[in-house]
C-alpha cells in the first residue's frame, strides 16, 4: 500500500463549497468553531487532496461535532478516543489525509493518555485541538485548561485543578508539530493548517477558541484590538522575536532565561534578538513555556505559529517496512504451510 | 536391555514443580512428542499468576497435566496416573489429584530441610519417610544431584546447570512411555541455537534421564500406549490461543482482507498477540496500544478504513472496552472482539479458568447494544470459531465475540487442520464508487439481511459520517425522531437475531431425543461432558449431550429440540449464567451444576449430578 496520496486530476477543480455538508450547523451562535470550521473548507481544495481522500475524526464535545459539516468521510467517535481511532485508521489505510478535531476537555482530560501516545508514535495527521478552556457541551464546568480559582457550575468556590499547559505537554510527549492557533486570526490559522498537513508526522495544533457562553473572553488579551499586539508573539522561522503594539519590544535568551527587551532605547536592537528556530528543541520549550497570564505585569507575550517542527520517522512507515522486509524473509505468505505448521504428520 | 511392554489404553501424567523448574517445558515438549507419536491427548497448564512465586512454596507450584491414549481422549484427566514432583510443595498441592495406586516420581533433592520448611511441612512429617504414600508406587531420585553429575565437565555453572534438571525428568518420562527422544533434541537445537554451551547441556542431560531410566531398574516394563485410531488426515498439535490467532489470519486471507489487530498485553490472551506478530508476512498488523480502550478503538479506526480488525483480552479488558463496543454495534462495522476469560470478579484469578464473562458479553453495553456471541469447545476448535467470528462480522457488519478461557487457550490437543481450499468463503463486498449523478448515497439503508454497506474511505461518491449518535435510518445523519429510534434499536436487534438462519443447526453430540436427560454445555466444557456421557454409556446409561456454540443468537432450532427432553443439566465453570438465558429464552426448567474453582470440571463431577437428577 502507498504510504502517500494519489494526486488527481479533478483535485484541482474543487472548492470550499464542495467541503460543505448538507447538515444544519448546530454551534451556538457566535461561537469561535464557525470561524475555524470556514478555515479548514477553505483550505481544503488548497492540499491536492481528493474529497473522498480526507477523512475527519473527533470525539466528543462541542467541537467534536465538525466531521458531521465537512462533506468528506468523517466519524464522531466516543470521548477521548479519536485519538487511537485514528492510529488505527492510519496504519490501516496510510494514504489518507486523516484530520483529527478535539478539544480540551476531549483530549486532555478523558483522552489525555491517547494523545500522548499518538504525539510519540508519529502517525501522519493532523490534530485540531480546540482550546476553549471550559466545557460547553455540558453546559459549563471548569475543564483540565481552566484557570485556577475558575468559578464554573461545578466550582462555584472557584478551580483548585492547576491546569495544563497543553504545548509543554506536547513537547514532553515527543511531538514533532508544535503549533498555535486563534479562531480570531483567520489568516495566520490557514498558514499553520496548510503546515499541519505538509508535516509528515503527527501535527498538534492548538486553537484558541471563543466559547461566548460559558466562558466568553478568555482570550480576550490576545483577540483585544488594544491589547493583542502587546500580548501576543507570531513566530516566523528565522526572524527574530518581536512584539508589540508598534513592534517596540523584543525577546532575548539571558542563558535559559527568556526577557523581554525595548527597542526603543538604543540598548538594544532587532540584530541582538533570538531568532526563532522551529527545528530547535530546546528553543521550542523555552517558548511552549510563554504562559504567562498576560493581565500581569512584564508578561512574557504568548507565541502564537509553529513553535517546533521535527522529521521523524512516522509509525506506518516503519510498519510497512517491516511487513515488506518480513515478506522478503518469508517468502509469499502460503496459508497451507501456516496451518501445517512444522510438526505435522499424516493419518492414513 | 530387554524389557516387558505393558500396555495401556490411557494415562494421565501430572509434572509438577517450582514455577522456576521449567515444568511447562517439560510439559509442551512431551505433549508435541506424544501427539508425533499419534497418541489423542489433551492437557491442562496450570502455573501461578506470579512470573517468580516465593521459591519452594505452594503458591509457586507449576503444573503441567497431560492425558493421553490410544482411545480418544476428550479432557486433561480427572486424576492423574503418573505424578511426577520436584519438591515438597509439588507433592503436598497435588497429591489429592493422584489416583489410588498410583506412581510418583519424586525429586529428592527437594525434600530438604528447607523446602519442607517453604512447603509448610514439618521434618518429622516428611512424606518421603512418614509413610503417607504407602498407598503409592513411590520412586525416588536425586535429581538435581544425578543432573550435576552428568553435566561433570560441562563449563557452565551451577545455576545453569540445574536449570537443565527438567530435560533430565523428560528423558526419564520419555524412556517410560517407550518413545523416541528426537523431537525434543530438534527443538533444543532451535532454542539454544545461539548457546552452544547450553543446549550441549539440555542435551547431555536428556539423554542422561532417558538412560538412567533405562538402567536403574526402577521400573521391570516400560509402558506402551499405542497410537490413537484416528481419522484420516493431517494432523499437528496445536494450543487454543494459537488456533484462534491462525483462525483470524486464515480469514483474513481468505476474504482477501489485511489483518489488524489492535490489543493490550492481558492474561492469558496475550499469545493470541505474540503468535500473529510471528506471521507478519501475512500483511497482519498488530499494533501493541497503549491501553485496552485504544486497542479496541485502533481496531475500530482500521475497520472503518476496510481492514479485518480485531482486538483481544480477558474479562478486566473487555470492561474496558464496553463503550468502544457500542459504538462498533453503533456504527455497524466489521470488528472481531476475542474474551480469553479468567477467573474474575475484577482482576480476580488471571492464570486460571472461568465462563463468567457470558454475560458481560450477551449484556455488558449501555443502550439496546445487541452483539453475536459465539464460544470454542476446546483448544483446535478455537480456529473453527475465530474464523466464524471473523465471517459473521463480517457478512452482518457488526462487531462479534468470540469466547475462549484460559483452559482452552493454554490447552493443545491434535488437530485434522483443514487445506485453505476447504475453508468456507467469505464474501467482502465494499460499496461501490459513485458519480454526481447517481441519487444520494444512503449509507444506512439495509438489504434483505438487514445488513448495511460497508464503504470504505477512498470511495468516490459514497463520503459519509458516521458516530454514536443515533442515526436516520437511511441518511445516517444524526437523529433525534422518537419513531426512527426505536426503529433503529428493533433493526439492529433484527440483523442480529437474522444471523441465526446463516449458523449451523443445534445438533446432539451424543444421545437421542429419547435419551432421558440432555446435560447442555457451552464452550469449554465440552471435553469433560463428552467423557462423562462416553462412560456413561459403557454402563448401559443413555444421555443426550449437546454443547452450544452460537449463543446469541442461539441456534434456531435449540428451543425445539430444549422441548423434547423431561430433565436438562447446564454445567457451567460460572455461578449460572447460560442457564438464566436458557431459562428466560425457552421457559425450560433446565438445572444448574456450577463450578467456581479456577479449573475445569472433572468428569466424575458432572456424572455424580447426571446421575443424582437420574435418581429424582
Amino acid at each position: 500500500m502507498a504510504l502517500e496520496k494519489d494526486i488527481k486530476e479533478e483535485v484541482q477543480k474543487l472548492t470550499a463549497k464542495d467541503f460543505v455538508s448538507d447538515q444544519d450547523i448546530r454551534w451556538c451562535p457566535g461561537c469561535g468553531d464557525y470561524s475555524i470550521l470556514k478555515q479548514v473548507q477553505s483550505v481544503m481544495p488548497e492540499l491536492g487532496i481528493a474529497k473522498e481522500d480526507i477523512v475527519f475524526i473527533s470525539g466528543i464535545g462541542c467541537s467534536s461535532r465538525f466531521p458531521y459539516y465537512m462533506n468528506t468521510y468523517g466519524m464522531h467517535s466516543i470521548h477521548g478516543r479519536a485519538t487511537a481511532i485514528a492510529s488505527g485508521l492510519k496504519a490501516a489505510r496510510p494514504e489518507l489525509s486523516v484530520w483529527l478535531v478535539t478539544g480540551d476537555g476531549d483530549s486532555l482530560s478523558i483522552g489525555g493518555n491517547h494523545l500522548i501516545h499518538l504525539l510519540r508514535r508519529n502517525f501522519d495527521l493532523n490534530i485540531l485541538l480546540f482550546n476553549n478552556q471550559i466545557y460547553g457541551l455540558t453546559k459549563g464546568q471548569y475543564s483540565p485548561t481552566s484557570e485556577v480559582g475558575k468559578k464554573t457550575k461545578s466550582t462555584p468556590l472557584g478551580s483548585i485543578d492547576h491546569p495544563f499547559n497543553p504545548l509543554a505537554l506536547c513537547m514532553g510527549a515527543e511531538s514533532t508539530f508544535v503549533a498555535r492557533a486563534l479562531d480570531r486570526e483567520p489568516k495566520h490559522m490557514r498558514e499553520i493548517l496548510l503546515r499541519a498537513e505538509q508535516h509528515k508526522g503527527t501535527s498538534l495544533v492548538e486553537i484558541y477558541q471563543n466559547c461566548n457562553i460559558f466562558n466568553d473572553g478568555a482570550f480576550g488579551g490576545f483577540t483585544d484590538k488594544q491589547l493583542k499586539k502587546d500580548n501576543s508573539l507570531y513566530l516566523k522561522h528565522g526572524e527574530p522575536l518581536v512584539f508589540g503594539a508598534k513592534e517596540d519590544k523584543g525577546l532575548i535568551l539571558d542563558g535559559f532565561e527568556p526577557k523581554i527587551v525595548d527597542l526603543t532605547t538604543g540598548e538594544y536592537t532587532v540584530s541582538d534578538l533570538w531568532i526563532h528556530d522551529e527545528k530547535c528543541r530546546n528553543k521550542a520549550n523555552i517558548l511552549t513555556r510563554f504562559f504567562d497570564d498576560p493581565s500581569k505585569e512584564n508578561a512574557l507575550p504568548r507565541p502564537f505559529g509553529i513553535f517546533y517542527q521535527e522529521d521523524r520517522f512516522r509509525y506506518e512507515e516503519a510498519l510497512y517496512e517491516q511487513l515488506e522486509t518480513h515478506k522478503q524473509q518469508k517468502g509469499i505468505p502460503d496459508l497451507n504451510k501456516l496451518l501445517a505448521g512444522t510438526n505435522s504428520w499424516e493419518v492414513e | 536391555m530387554t524389557q516387558v511392554q505393558q500396555k495401556l489404553e490411557q494415562v494421565t501424567v501430572l509434572f509438577a514443580g517450582d514455577s522456576g523448574d521449567g515444568i511447562q517445558l517439560t510439559g509442551t515438549q512431551f505433549t508435541t512428542n506424544t501427539a508425533l507419536f499419534g497418541n489423542d491427548l489433551s492437557t491442562f497448564p496450570d502455573f501461578p499468576a506470579e512470573i517468580r512465586a516465593p521459591l519452594g512454596t505452594i503458591a509457586g507450584v507449576s503444573g503441567f497435566q497431560i492425558h493421553f491414549g490410544s482411545v480418544d481422549i476428550y479432557s486433561p484427566g480427572d486424576r492423574c496416573d503418573v505424578l511426577v514432583v520436584m519438591n515438597a510443595a509439588a507433592l503436598k498441592k497435588n497429591i489429592s489429584r493422584l489416583k489410588e495406586r498410583g506412581t510418583i516420581i519424586v525429586n529428592t533433592s527437594g525434600f530438604d530441610k528447607r523446602n519442607l520448611r517453604l512447603a509448610g511441612i514439618k521434618e518429622v512429617e516428611n512424606p518421603l519417610n512418614n509413610h503417607s504414600l504407602e498407598g503409592f508406587k513411590v520412586h525416588e531420585f536425586d535429581i538435581t544431584k544425578l543432573t550435576r553429575e552428568s553435566l561433570k565437565d560441562s563449563k557452565l555453572g551451577t545455576k545453569d546447570r540445574d536449570r537443565s534438571k527438567n530435560m533430565f525428568v523428560l528423558g526419564f518420562v520419555y524412556w517410560m512411555y517407550n518413545r523416541k527422544i528426537d523431537s525434543s533434541i530438534d527443538f533444543l537445537k532451535a532454542k539454544f541455537a545461539a548457546k552452544p554451551e547450553i543446549l550441549d547441556a539440555n542435551i547431555t542431560v536428556l539423554k542422561a534421564g532417558y538412560h538412567f531410566a533405562d538402567t536403574c531398574e526402577t521400573f521391570s516394563n516400560r509402558f506402551e500406549v499405542k497410537p490413537t485410531k484416528m481419522a484420516t488426515g493431517s494432523y499437528r498439535n496445536i494450543i487454543g490461543n494459537q488456533a484462534t490467532a491462525l483462525g483470524l489470519i486464515a480469514a483474513a486471507h481468505k476474504s482477501k482482507l489485511d489483518l489488524f489487530y489492535g490489543g493490550y498485553p492481558i492474561t492469558p490472551a496475550s499469545d493470541i498477540l505474540h503468535e500473529l506478530a510471528k506471521h507478519k508476512n501475512f500483511g497482519i498488523k498488530t499494533f501493541q496500544a497503549e491501553d485496552e480502550i485504544a486497542g479496541i478503538c485502533a481496531a475500530i479506526g482500521a475497520s472503518f478504513g476496510g481492514d479485518l480488525a480485531v482486538t483481544a483480552s480477558s474479562g478486566p479488558g473487555i470492561a474496558l472496552k464496553g463503550e468502544a463496543l457500542g459504538l462498533a454495534m453503533m456504527l455497524e462495522i466489521p470488528l472481531v472482539v476475542v474474551n480469553v476469560q479468567r477467573g474474575g470478579p475484577s482482576t480476580g484469578l488471571p492464570t486460571k479458568t472461568e465462563q463468567a464473562d457470558l454475560m458481560q458479553a450477551v449484556y455488558g453495553r449501555n443502550g439496546e447494544a445487541p452483539i453475536p456471541v459465539i464460544a470454542a469447545t476446546s483448544p483446535s476448535d478455537c480456529f473453527t470459531m475465530a474464523y466464524e467470528a471473523c465471517r459473521i462480522a463480517i457478512e452482518f457488519m457488526t462487531p462479534v465475540f468470540f469466547l475462549s478461557d484460559g483452559y482452552i487457550a493454554n490447552g493443545a490437543e491434535p488437530w485434522r487442520y483443514p487445506k485453505a481450499s476447504d475453508l468456507k468463503e467469505i464474501n467482502v463486498q465494499f460499496a461501490k464508487e459513485r458519480s454526481q449523478d447517481d441519487p444520494a448515497y444512503l449509507p444506512y439503508k439495509r438489504n434483505e439481511k438487514f445488513v448495511r454497506e460497508w464503504a470504505i474511505p477512498g470511495t468516490k461518491g459514497v463520503e459519509h459520517r458516521l458516530g454514536g449518535l443515533e442515526k436516520d435510518k437511511e441518511t445516517g445523519n444524526v437523529s433525534y425522531e422518537p419513531e426512527n429510534h426505536e426503529y433503529m434499536v428493533k433493526v439492529r436487534a433484527q440483523k442480529i437475531a437474522e444471523i441465526a438462519n446463516h449458523i449451523p443447526e443445534q445438533d446432539l453430540d451424543n444421545g437421542t431425543e429419547k435419551s432421558k436427560l440432555l446435560v447442555l454445555g457451552w464452550g469449554s466444557t465440552y471435553g469433560s461432558i463428552k467423557t462423562v456421557v462416553k462412560e456413561l454409556a459403557t454402563e448401559g446409561i443413555d444421555i443426550a449431550h449437546a454443547q452450544i456454540k452460537y449463543i446469541q443468537p442461539m441456534p434456531r432450532n435449540l428451543g425445539d429440540l430444549l422441548s423434547k427432553f423431561d430433565k436438562i443439566l447446564i454445567p457451567e465453570m460460572n455461578n449460572g449464567q447460560l442457564i438464566t438465558l436458557i431459562r428466560d429464552q425457552y421457559l425450560v426448567d433446565a438445572k444448574p451444576l456450577n463450578k467456581i474453582k479456577g479449573v475445569p470440571f472433572e468428569a466424575r463431577e458432572i456424572k455424580e449430578a447426571i446421575l443424582n437428577m437420574l435418581k429424582n
